[in-house]
């Protein structure tokens, strides 16, 4: 990770062909230090964080105050930053008999500094946990005391994750998990704090700029959705195809435990919803093996969306394997025990995340987890079926090869879909989906659950959410349309996406169709679209021509008495 | 190690840290002198001078100093 210093220096960096975001940086201590390291940082994640800065301890006066300076600033992210050790001193000027209400206060107020935000501001809020202060009053028998300083902390620590699950707006960023990583000694420096008033060492400031900038870029669609590993030397020791089965080093004697141990993460993320691809130069039957035969193997090809095992170069394999996932290079993480491959690929795919793996695969685990590589900033039941939906389609593909035209496969997979509104069941997925779908994405507005909350209220916004399932598996819900009441004839599409995974599908007609029965039904009489550019979005440059709109100025326009229904093979 | 060759690699700190190849130390200069060199930027300097040396400096030092011979002689007496 780069020094302080070096952040600091790309803060002359040229940001202005970076993605804005707005962020306001409120602390009850110094923090100018942290608010250049994360622009700093913003900078190497290719994000313009225009950073705004409250005067020192304003936390409460900036939030409550209708009129303050970060409300004009209108921020699209809040990061509020209260320090254990200015608690400490709240904790200290108390009567010993209100110490045990400290965590219950402060959570109070820290609920309420976020419902001031939220009826004054669509935004979300990034807050730091508290790092823990032992002050040794009571020793280890602190544990038993409600009343002590270590008690409350580690109480208010719970209490934030329980209130961080019940709001969805509100992101806990784990200050505490760093200080616990790099060491307290690292983490504060007392003469600092003494001549400066700041809690976070300067060595310590890329680390939590870092982990901060990962929740902002997850919160605007940056974050890993898949992991292509190899396997001799970075799943189990040694070299299948010399050493045989028998001969790899797997399980629970010397060196085979950093493998397996490596093995159970990799799952852990396959089952939070991480697509695993493999890469190896291996002949593909002597590859499969160990996941077939070998008893320690916690990995098995079920786990595996895609299995490329061959003697063609990484670079075409993992070219491949974005092929068939259709998801982009910068989404993927590519783990490879050979330093040659590994430059290899990252000269050919620079957008690829590749670490630097430690030689000692004992290692690859801590190595691995100070890397934070697959924040994200939502979870849904669909990202643990996400392999299966893969492997499907990699079957699909195979049968389409048999079918001499294209609508005879689409007629033979039996689609059929199902449309309703947002409603409280798929509103996790409806979020997600706009925070992550970047290619088949008209406006590229993302939406929060709280947002999607108040759009399926809302009188003026008519919601849409779309599955596809087929006679080879169910690909859950796969489109959303939002749709604005902007005049009396005509209804806005604020937002359309789709997920790669169903396109080349008819889904599109099949979504116009529907769009427009509404639109009639209703009593209106335009549809109007429109395109924004970005770098990810070229495929949907044409949607709307290809739809049969006419360009009418920036947007597009489907006047809805002329429109023929299109041809569909989706029920 | 000497006075003057502790100047010159507390010159190269600053030079690093304050990003400005023009920075030229005397004894005699102070803050007001060097354009970046402000209260925050001072804790900076001060840090990079501790990992530079491998020394630490107590909390009453780091605003004790006038000038930079002051710190110099700081950073000489933990050396020697």
């Amino acid at each position: 990770m780069k020094l302080f210093s070096q952040l600091k220096k790309n803060l002359k960096n040229d940001f202005s062909s970076l993605q804005p975001v707005k962020v306001a940086l409120l602390g009850d201590t110094a923090t100018q230090f942290l608010s250049q390291a994360i622009r700093g940082i913003g900078f190497d994640a290719g994000l313009d964080l225009q950073m705004w800065e409250a005067n020192f301890n304003q936390v409460e006066r900036q939030i409550f105050d209708n009129t303050s300076s970060l409300y004009e600033f209108k921020p699209d992210v809040v990061i509020i930053f209260q320090s254990s050790h200015k608690l400490l001193e709240t904790y200290n000027k108390l009567g010993s008999e209100e110490y045990d209400s400290l965590a219950n206060n402060r959570l109070a107020l820290i609920d309420s500094l976020c419902t001031a935000i939220n009826t004054r501001l669509n935004t979300r809020i990034i807050y730091y946990n508290y790092t823990e202060i032992d002050d040794a009053v009571f020793g280890s028998y602190a544990n038993k005391v409600t009343s002590s300083f270590l008690f409350q902390i580690r109480k208010l620590n719970y209490e934030l994750m329980t209130y961080a699950m019940e709001h969805a707006s509100f992101y806990i960023c784990d200050l505490s998990a760093i200080q616990n990583q790099y060491g307290k000694a690292t983490f504060f420096q007392p003469s600092v704090y003494i001549n400066s008033e700041m809690v976070l060492s300067i060595d310590i400031l890329p680390a939590v700029a870092s982990k901060t900038v990962d929740i902002i870029g997850a919160l605007f669609g940056r974050f890993k959705k898949c992991l292509i590993f190899d396997l001799d030397n970075t799943i189990w020791g040694g070299v299948i195809g010399d050493d045989g089965l028998e001969n790899i080093q797997l399980g629970s004697l010397g060196i085979g435990k950093a493998f397996t141990a490596f093995q159970y993460w990799i799952k852990k993320l396959k089952n939070r919803g991480i697509i695993l691809a493999v890469c190896s130069k291996n002949t593909e039957a002597v590859a499969k093996g160990p996941f077939e035969k070998h008893p320690d193997m916690v990995l098995r090809l079920e786990d595996i969306a895609v299995f490329n095992a061959n003697w063609d170069n990484k670079v075409e394999n993992i070219r491949q394997i974005q092929s068939v996932l259709n998801i982009s290079f910068d989404s993927m993480v590519f783990l490879d025990d050979n330093p040659f491959e590994r430059n290899m690929v990252r000269e050919h795919i620079p957008t690829l995340t590749i670490p630097e793996l430690p030689e000692d695969p004992a290692n690859f685990l801590e190595y691995l987890y100070g890397l934070n590589l697959f924040e994200t900033t939502s979870v849904s039941d669909e990202d643990t079926r996400r392999a299966k939906q893969y492997q499907t389609e990699a079957k699909r593909n195979a049968e389409k090869q048999i079918y001499v035209n294209e609508d005879s496969f689409l007629e033979s997979l039996n689609m059929t879909c199902l449309v309703e509104p947002f409603t409280s069941f798929n509103t996790p997925r409806v979020a997600q989906l706009s925070q992550r779908s970047n290619q088949f994405n008209l406006r590229t507005v993302r939406y929060t659950e709280a947002d999607i909350k108040m759009l399926a209220d809302s009188p003026d916004a008519f919601t849409f959410s779309f599955t596809l399932a087929d006679k080879f598996g169910d690909n859950g819900l796969t489109g959303v349309v939002i749709l604005k009441k902007e005049t009396e004839d005509t209804l806005f599409i604020d937002t359309w996406l789709m997920s790669c995974r169903v396109l080349k599908r008819g889904m599109e007609s099949f979504t116009l169709n529907t769009l427009v029965d509404f639109v009639k039904e209703n009593g209106y009489k335009y549809l109007k679209g429109e395109y924004l550019p970005t770098p990810k979005n070229e495929i949907v440059r044409d949607h709307y021509a290809d739809l049969g709109f006419s360009k009418n100025e920036g947007s597009w326009i489907l006047d809805i008495n002329t429109y023929q229904p299109k041809k569909t093979y989706i029920n | 190690m000497d006075k003057s060759e502790i100047l010159r690699i507390v010159n190269g700190v600053f030079i690093d840290i304050l990003d400005d190849e023009n920075i030229v130390l005397t004894d005699e200069t102070t803050a007001n002198d060097v354009d970046e060199w402000d209260s925050l930027n001072h804790i900076q300097l001060v840090v990079a001078i501790e990992r530079q040396f491998r020394i630490r400096f107590n909390s009453q030092e780091i605003q004790r100093w006038n000038n930079v011979g002051e710190m110099v002689n700081s950073i000489s007496a933990k050396l020697n």
